[in-house]
């Protein structure tokens, strides 16, 4: 009996049930757990303690907190669109699970290997976006409704850079396999995208398409200082100010979830994913070691950022996207393509 | 059928919302932009204000009512709670128009304490708005900040008078209690540990793009509408007045030291933030001077024991945190007051957030609000 389970379409099985059982865990875990570090961090950047009564160093603050959103009751409020309004936040989590399980966190550690992973990831992440519009509109609520036109506009704003980037990336890799991409990028920290385009003369500009990227990470996660559609000192909390319990947990989830997704999309593209940054101690427990140290350095970056910066202007947001942001990305996509181009047009020619 | 107004939107050209394209938005009185119990009834097209009307009166107490039954000595801790920010301030106002009434002496001790606790209590209160504000910009830290250093002087205070917010240290004639060395001390340290860190504001807050971008030119209030509406304070300075009732109508001792009037002509919201951080920095110098110059003797003058004032009209004007404060005692000769009349300045203030904010945005809006400084008991009295 047990030998089905290793062994044929059984063992497709168990690696599924082992795969919703151990992201399942991480998406909780890392939910929880940065809601933790950000406050921690907060406290850190604004000289307090942050939380620390609960457990030792506050350490089971999150399991608390967890338990208390289970057992509050999920208030639908009369008048509100009730199917789309219990659906919205089934909507904001599940993309984000299914992008995770793309990503490779170490050579052998992942939950599929599929080609045309890069392409998933962001087909899947552009859905969170649907979450937080129909979450504000089937609200009924005048602060949730601003906020869901608030992230639809911000949303198609940072689209296209994003994509722009990621173009400039496809030409730089040839793949659009994230396994592969890492592979790519073996051998120290001088071989990852964001450094290879200087020396190997693909991209020189691969830096400022890194820093593109990240500001498009931080609108398309609604993460201060762009966070409009959650702007609790004009709208209370936006789209989700009617959302009680835990289906305002599970925004809140899906919030986390999706940073963790852009910022291992952030590791893989540019910074070399699970390779080691020096080229020895590679492999094996060392490749996760080494993906999970650079995703949450970005993580901390982006708590960074949040309890540093105020909010920017609604239209000052969507001007940076229009007027800089898709210039600079078009610029250094049609650098990249000439600069891959131009040895072969040069081997033409003479 | 009305026809609609024709508004000149900040983002383009002019636009008008039928009716039905309309809704409105009921700011308040609960929202964590209103610092209190503000209620503004917005009507919005889309995301623009085409009218924003601000709902006064949900924490309205009657204090001139208050004042004008019950004996001077008796309503005196009640000013301290009306702009509770600067508590000092506003019993200063009060003790100086009894004082003037009652033609009590106040000892010179007791009127530099006064100065040197006045401008504490600026600094604490001005810490409190500018964090209070940047909170309502997103940036969440710099409140945090201020009141690291606004615990300072409240420490301070504490120390000398008991209460750290509702103070009733000022009283006719002068002070209850002198300051020994250690507030002395206190206040002297507490001055270069302040201008290092306006330093650092200035790095972290001021300079930032982020915050630049949201308040420069947003807000414009010019000193004609300043003046049609009765602002004083941070705000009309910011217009390029530089009104400042510890000049244009000296009171206590601030002839004697040298400070100057922050004020810049641009009127929005970037200029009354910088009129802020400079009148913390002019604050420092005013105590270090006083500090200074402090002489020995007592604190209190001679009071009679039954306080009356005569028959007449007595006002007193300060400077408060937030603009001119303004006490008027009309007096028949009783131990009480027959009117009692305070002339506070958020309401003022307020008055002209209707016409400034229309055809804005709805966060530059409130961005401009939170640069009116407002507390609310401040406004309903």
């Amino acid at each position: 009996m047990m030998d089905y389970f290793f062994s044929g379409p059984g063992l497709a099985f168990t690696r599924l049930v082992i795969y919703l059982v151990a992201f399942l865990a991480f998406v909780g875990l890392n939910a929880a757990y940065l809601v933790l570090a950000e406050r921690k961090g907060a406290g850190w950047f604004q000289r307090r303690p942050g939380p620390n009564e609960v457990g030792p160093a506050g350490l089971l603050q999150p399991i608390v907190d967890g338990v208390k959103l289970i057992v509050k009751q999920t208030i639908v409020p009369p008048g509100t669109d009730g199917l789309l309004f219990r659906l919205a936040p089934a909507i904001m989590l599940v993309p984000a699970f299914m992008c995770l399980a793309t990503i490779p966190y170490a050579e052998s550690v992942y939950g599929r290997n599929i080609n045309v992973g890069l392409l998933m990831v962001f087909s899947f992440g552009s859905i969170g976006v649907f979450a937080i519009m129909l979450g504000g509109w089937a609200s009924r609520n005048k602060y949730a409704v601003i906020s869901a036109a608030r992230i639809v506009s911000q949303n198609i704003a940072y689209e296209i850079p994003m994509l722009l980037v990621v173009i400039t990336m496809l030409m730089v890799t040839g793949t659009m396999n994230l396994q592969e991409i890492v592979g790519q990028q073996a051998g120290g920290f001088w071989h990852w995208n964001i450094i290879k385009g200087i020396w190997t003369l693909t991209n020189p500009l691969m830096p400022v398409t890194f820093i593109i990227f990240f500001i498009c990470m931080l609108a398309e996660t609604n993460r201060a200082p762009f966070d409009m559609a959650e702007a609790e000192s004009e709208l209370i909390a936006g789209a989700f100010t009617e959302y009680a319990g835990f289906s305002w947990g599970l925004f809140f989830m899906g919030e986390y979830a999706n940073i963790v997704v852009s910022c291992s999309v952030g590791t893989i593209l540019f910074l070399g994913g699970w390779q080691s940054p020096i080229g020895v101690l590679s492999g094996g427990a060392w490749g996760l070691l080494w993906f999970f140290a650079k995703m949450y350095l970005l993580i901390f970056i982006v708590i960074w950022i949040r309890w540093t910066f105020p909010r920017t202007q609604f239209y000052g947001l969507l001007n940076l996207s229009w007027k800089i942001l898709i210039p600079v990305s078009l610029f250094t996509l049609m650098l990249t393509g000439a600069l891959l181009k131009l040895p072969l047009l040069l081997r033409h020619i003479f | 059928m009305i026809a609609p107004k024709e508004i000149t939107y900040a983002g383009g050209g002019a636009l008008s919302a039928p009716p039905e394209e309309s809704f409105v938005l009921n700011l308040g009185p609960q929202h964590p932009a209103a610092h209190g119990v503000l209620r503004i009834l917005m009507r919005m097209d889309g995301e623009w204000i085409t009218r924003a009307e601000p709902v006064i009166g949900y924490i309205h107490r009657m204090h001139e009512k208050m004042g004008e039954n019950r004996t001077y000595a008796k309503f005196l801790p009640n000013t301290s709670r009306i702009d509770y920010l600067a508590a000092m301030h506003y019993t200063h106002a009060f003790v100086g128009a009894v004082e003037r009434g009652a033609r009590i002496e106040v000892p010179l001790r007791a009127e530099y304490i006064r100065v040197i606790t006045s401008e504490l209590q600026r600094i604490a209160s001005h810490l409190v708005g500018w964090g209070a504000w940047i909170m309502d910009l997103g940036g969440l830290t710099p409140i945090l900040y201020a009141f690291d250093d606004r615990e300072r002087i409240l420490d301070l205070m504490e120390h000398i008078c008991g209460a750290r917010l509702t103070y009733c240290y000022y009283r006719f004639g002068g002070l209850c209690n002198d300051v020994d060395d250690y507030f002395l001390q206190g206040s002297r340290d507490f001055v270069p540990y302040m201008r290092k860190r306006l330093k650092m504001y200035r790095a972290l807050v001021t300079d930032n793009i982020i915050l630049r971008k949201r308040l420069e030119g947003i807000g414009i209030m010019d000193a004609e509408m300043c003046r049609r509406y009765g602002v004083t304070g941070p705000v009309l300075r910011g217009a390029g007045v530089g009104y400042d009732v510890r000049r244009a109508e000296p009171y206590s001792i601030y002839p004697r030291f040298e400070f100057e009037i922050p004020h810049y002509p641009a009127g929005d919201s970037m200029a009354r933030y910088l009129v802020r951080m400079d009148e913390m920095e002019q604050s420092l110098r005013i105590i270090e001077q006083a500090l200074d110059q402090i002489p020995a003797g007592p604190i209190m003058g001679k009071v009679p024991r039954v306080l009356k004032l005569p028959a007449g009209d007595f006002c007193y004007a300060v400077e408060a945190g937030r603009g001119r404060f303004m006490v008027r005692i009309v007096s028949d000769g009783k131990d009480t007051a027959y009117r009692l009349k305070l002339r506070t300045p958020c309401f003022a203030n307020l008055s002209p957030f209707e016409e400034a904010s229309k055809g804005m945005i709805l966060p530059d809006a409130l961005a401009m609000l939170g640069s009116l400084d407002l507390v609310i008991p401040d406004i309903d009295r």
